[in-house]
């Protein structure tokens, strides 16, 4: 590529060269019609052109082939990038397996990265190369979007719920992080820097970032703080649900429904406690609307998945 | 109005198509169908945010709210029959019992807004019911019905001064039938808005 | 509507002025109070003027800001509000009425053989409305403007933005009055108005095209109407349709939105399709191919326009399988859209072609609209457009068909129909060239976008990374040219209706009932409805009469 005048942004995720195949496919079939019509208008234009001013050409009204032919042909191409299209959005959308798992946070004019071992980042994410990352995104004010364009990956972050979005770097570097959606006065400040590392560098920074608690610690601070543990004690069971190896389960609401406690789960049943309440309790849990940020949101969520494996100290 | 030579036969002389009506009566229909949507969107943006709401209130009684919203339905059913008869004695040019009709319909209709208005003012004083709050949660609730009712009661309420201008001219000689039949259209459709309205916000609410 | 009804019985001679609409009377009064759908055509035409380089001036603020990467020239408040004045003055008082309240007011009642429209007064009714949104929309932009983007996304609108939101919303909701009504005077116009023997499949291509058009303004118009009321009651009072504290939910702003906004393109492009359809006909003085197909396909295109909104939406967190659906619809869109330009092409085979400058803009027009369409399956595409979405490539596909598609065809309509409307001809060879320069300023303006939109530049950035900086230079660069374009028609026009030459009854020897009436019409058209005995287009020989 020129420097300085490139045409393509890099190919560094396991996403982007499938993308950019797809581009390319859609690239020469417009400059295959394209010039197609063109040419045809440059002929007929230089062949039919006006040379009397009285002169007036034998009418032709139309062919029924014709116009079959070129609503079925291009149905067809259509039909073959939709599949196209779909098969390659399909194939990112759903996260692998045990895919490393980062919290994002947008924020006028700010991203915030929190990494489940503690280490938290501004604008700059740090990810090793070689391996997946799932991002769960929420914004505190308005709607944001997360762009890594080297990656080729896009996701709104929207207020009132959770996104998420996934990616393996290959390549390692910088890379631009953008935010896509605009969102106010310095919408283009909103932008930060991905580094993907070699896995023994992304070690090194791991332990060489200031890490204070990790992010389940804080959420068990936090759910201390704010008196969670009073109700939702797993000695204590009765006037809130247990919620030790609740994350993932299936829970049986009031209504007789049954849902799944995944992280939107988590997340309304605390801003919003009376919308799905557990079967066999009552709403007595007051709402948090408000009264706790977005990250500490996250933070309470990772404690509580947590609770999925570990015994709670209960004493602290 | 220009004159128009495809018209010029009598309107109502019937025919194969069913464009072959007025222009002021079609554009009428246009017009309908384009503040059909209007409620449209409304009303599923109203079904949308209920359905994503498990906790969505549904706090009337049957005694008062639902007598009191069903006698509101009544009386502006009870408008669209006068509104039938005002249309009816117009087209046998009958000018004054037409008068009568239209303003037996606009008594309906004010009516109707009067007790609306008088249904607010118990919802926000007793029952602290707000667009912005409402004692059983979900503030939604107050936006919605404040939204939708008070939507629909704006065209009510054009709709008994449109008619009172259609009285007045009937009453001093001017307007032909279609005016008055086209009138007629609105006023039914306002109605019929209502015959949604009221299932979707009241009867779909009534405390169980 | 009483002053000089009939022109005189004889036909005129040379040395005398005939009457016609323009000197049938004077003075403000009979502009302002005109029933007149050819002047109130001309009272459209100079405020959506006015209004195109207003927000042709906030373009120009734009692409000077982009010249450089920093944020130099202005501050990014400044900037955010100079590219939603652009958007919203562009959209709501530029595309919207042009064609359709300029052109198809003026020609519609002529061509299908009318004296007027069905309402002339909701005509002229229509033509305030649109004035008092225009002032309010004015008035937001003299108080300091509005920074949320043409959008008006939530909750941004709704809550977070300090700028004029509710102004322009109510503008916009105003002017949205104007394009009902107009659409519903087209609808009842074509279906009640028409001449004897104009049967629906002998109607000129243009009256299809707004047909279908004005059935969207119809329809579409109300669902952004009441979304609007939705933003001012949550902006000004706290309703909580679009806030998720509140239980409700910014997406839902997203869909009613674009359920209206997405038919709201094709309320611009449409109308411009028909103008080419004329344009491409007359000028291969041939029938046009495939009549049937290309009217159809303006209907296609209106039916579907309604069910393709959440192509707007798919990185925006609505269901996979929505997506999908979107997805699909919007692929169905390049259908018709190609049949029309393949059957424009092949009205040219074995035509009689002539390069007139509305030619010029024609055969622009089928460029710019062939690569716009292209690159919208691109956007349509769920693979491609999480990449795409919110980027540069966004930006270049509608100005393609936005500027590129419905202005080239409202240039072109204006220099075919201008003969007609002000009864002079303009300077042919400064129109030929102006049209040349807009074309290479256009390409040169809009294309490096497209490269720069795959590198990953998203939109509405105010400063940039360096490394877009050559392809934006360049877009700047074209921009200019773009708009020493505009200006050149804009003084020739004006020239031209005071010192052009006057203008034959049918200078292009076209086909259509517009062409049967003086240059410029007499205030009623016709002195006698016209009676038509034959399918649009029918070019023949002059020994065959």
């Amino acid at each position: 590529m020129w420097t300085g005048f490139p045409l393509f942004p890099e190919a560094a995720s396991t996403i982007a060269s499938g993308v950019d195949l797809l581009y390319l496919f859609l690239v020469v079939v417009s400059v295959v019609f394209s010039v197609g019509i063109f040419g045809a208008i440059f002929y007929f234009a230089l062949r039919y052109q006006r040379k009397t001013q009285d002169e007036v050409p034998e009418p032709i009204h139309g062919s029924m082939i014709l116009e079959i032919t070129w609503s079925v042909v291009p149905f067809l191409i259509l039909m073959v990038m939709f599949g196209w299209g779909t098969a390659v959005f399909f194939r990112n959308f759903h996260p692998p397996e045990g895919a490393t798992e980062i919290f994002v946070t947008g924020k006028q004019w700010m991203w915030k990265l929190q990494h489940p071992e503690g280490q938290r980042e501004i604008n700059e994410l740090h990810v090793p190369v070689g391996r997946a990352v799932k991002l769960t995104m929420a914004t505190e004010d308005v709607i944001h979007s997360f762009y890594i364009p080297a990656f080729r990956v896009k996701k709104d972050v929207v207020p009132g719920m959770y996104t998420t979005m996934w990616f393996e770097p290959t390549k390692v570097g910088k890379y631009h992080l953008f935010c896509a959606e605009y969102c106010g006065n310095q919408h283009s400040g909103m932008i930060g820097t991905v580094y993907v590392m070699a896995p023994p560098d992304y070690e090194a920074w791991l332990a060489g970032a200031p890490r204070g608690e990790t992010m389940s610690q804080a959420g068990e601070r936090l759910f201390q703080r704010l008196g969670c543990h009073t109700c939702h004690a797993a000695d204590r069971p009765g006037r809130g649900p247990v919620l030790e190896k609740v994350f993932g389960s299936t829970v049986l609401l009031a209504d007789g429904k049954k849902v799944v406690a995944d992280e939107m789960y988590l997340r309304e049943s605390i801003l919003r406690p009376g919308a799905k309440v557990v079967a066999g309790f009552k709403t007595q849990m007051p709402t948090f609307q408000g009264q706790i940020s977005e990250e500490g949101l996250m933070q309470i969520i990772a404690y509580i998945k947590s609770l999925e494996s570990k015994e709670r100290t209960t004493t602290q | 109005m220009a004159s128009d030579a495809k018209t010029a036969t009598s309107l109502w002389s019937g025919g194969g198509s069913p464009y072959a009506i007025g222009s002021k009566k079609f554009g009428m229909w246009l017009f309908i169908v384009s503040d059909m949507l209007t409620f449209t969107a409304l009303l599923v943006a109203y079904t949308y945010l209920r359905m994503s709401t498990a906790t969505w209130p549904t706090p009337f009684a049957f005694s008062p709210s639902i007598i009191f919203s069903t006698v509101m339905t009544l009386v502006l059913l009870s408008s669209s029959l006068t509104m039938v008869m005002a249309v009816h004695s117009m087209s046998h040019g009958d000018r004054g019992k037409t008068v009568k009709w239209i303003l037996a319909t606009m008594v309906f209709g004010s009516a109707f807004v009067i007790l609306h208005m008088m249904e607010w003012m118990h919802l926000i004083r007793d029952e602290k019911v707000t667009p912005f709050s409402n004692p059983w949660g979900e503030p939604l609730f107050g936006a919605t019905f404040f939204g939708i009712t008070g939507l629909h009661m704006t065209h009510v309420t054009i709709g008994v001064i449109y008619l009172g201008i259609i009285a007045a001219g009937v009453g001093r000689g001017k307007f032909t039938y279609e005016d008055v039949e086209v009138s007629g259209l609105y006023w039914h459709f306002v109605d019929l808005v209502w015959m949604f309205v009221f299932p979707l916000i009241y009867l779909m609410s009534v405390k169980m | 509507m009483n002053a000089a009804l009939a022109p005189p019985p004889s036909a005129p001679t040379p040395s005398e002025t005939p009457t016609h609409y323009l000197n049938a009377s004077y003075g403000f009064r009979s502009w302002l109070l005109t029933l007149d759908h050819k002047r109130i055509a001309l009272l459209y035409l100079a405020s959506i003027t006015l209004f195109f380089f207003i927000g042709g001036f906030y373009a120009v603020l734009v692409r000077l800001e982009l010249v450089t990467p920093a944020g130099d020239l202005m501050s990014a408040e400044n900037y955010n509000t100079a590219f939603t004045l652009h958007g919203v003055v562009m959209i709501f008082f530029f595309l919207i009425p042009s064609i359709p309240a300029v052109l198809g007011n003026f020609l519609i009642p002529i061509m299908i053989g009318a004296r007027d429209l069905a309402f002339p007064k909701l005509n002229l009714l229509s033509w305030y409305i649109y004035m008092v949104g225009g002032m309010v929309a004015a008035y937001a932009l003299f108080t300091g403007g509005v920074d949320t983007g043409w959008t008006l996304y939530a909750p941004y609108s709704s809550t977070y933005s300090n700028s004029n939101v509710t102004a322009t919303a109510i503008a916009a909701f105003i002017t949205g009055f104007s394009s009902i009504l107009t659409g519903l005077n087209f609808v009842v116009t074509i279906h009640k108005m028409r001449a004897p023997g104009l049967t629906w499949f002998r109607l000129p291509l243009f009256v299809w095209a707004h047909y279908a058009t004005s059935v969207i303004q119809v329809l579409g118009t109300p669902v952004l109407a009441i979304t609007l009321v939705l933003l001012i009651l949550e902006r000004s009072f706290g309703f909580g349709f679009f806030d998720p504290a509140r239980g409700g939910d910014p997406v839902l702003f997203q869909h009613l939105f674009w359920f209206y906004s997405h038919p709201a393109v094709y309320i611009m492009i449409l109308p411009s399709m028909g103008v080419i359809s004329e344009l491409v006909t007359c000028f291969s003085r041939k029938k046009v191919f495939g009549y049937g197909f290309i009217a159809m396909s303006s209907v296609a295109i209106a039916v579907l326009g309604f069910l393709v909104w959440g192509h707007h939406m798919f990185v925006s967190g609505q269901s996979v399988y929505a997506g999908m659906v979107f997805s699909i619809l919007s692929f169905m869109v390049g259908i018709p859209s190609a049949i029309k330009v393949f059957n424009w092409t092949a009205t040219m085979y074995k035509g009689s072609i002539s390069y007139s400058t509305p030619m010029i803009y024609a055969f622009g027009f089928i460029g710019l609209f062939t690569i716009g369409g292209l690159t919208g399956l691109f956007l349509a595409n769920l693979g491609l457009d999480i990449h795409l979405h919110d980027t540069y490539f966004v930006v270049a596909h509608f100005h393609y068909i936005m500027v590129g598609g419905a202005v080239m065809g409202y240039l072109g309509g204006i220099h075919y129909w201008w003969p007609k409307m002000t009864g002079r001809l303009y300077p042919e060879g400064w129109a030929r060239f102006s049209a040349l320069v807009l074309f290479v300023g256009f390409n040169l303006t809009f294309f490096p976008q497209f490269l720069l939109g795959y590198m990953g530049m998203p939109r509405r950035y105010h400063a940039y990374p360096e490394e877009f900086q050559v392809l934006n230079v360049m877009s700047s660069a074209g921009a200019s040219i773009l708009g020493v374009g505009y200006l050149i028609p804009m003084i020739y026009l004006f020239w031209s209706m005071r010192y052009g030459r006057l203008a034959p009854e049918n200078p292009w020897g076209a086909k259509g009932l517009e062409w049967t009436t003086p240059s410029p019409p007499t205030t009623f058209n016709f002195d006698e409805t016209p009676v038509v005995t034959e399918e649009a287009y029918e070019y023949v020989k002059e020994e065959k009469h």
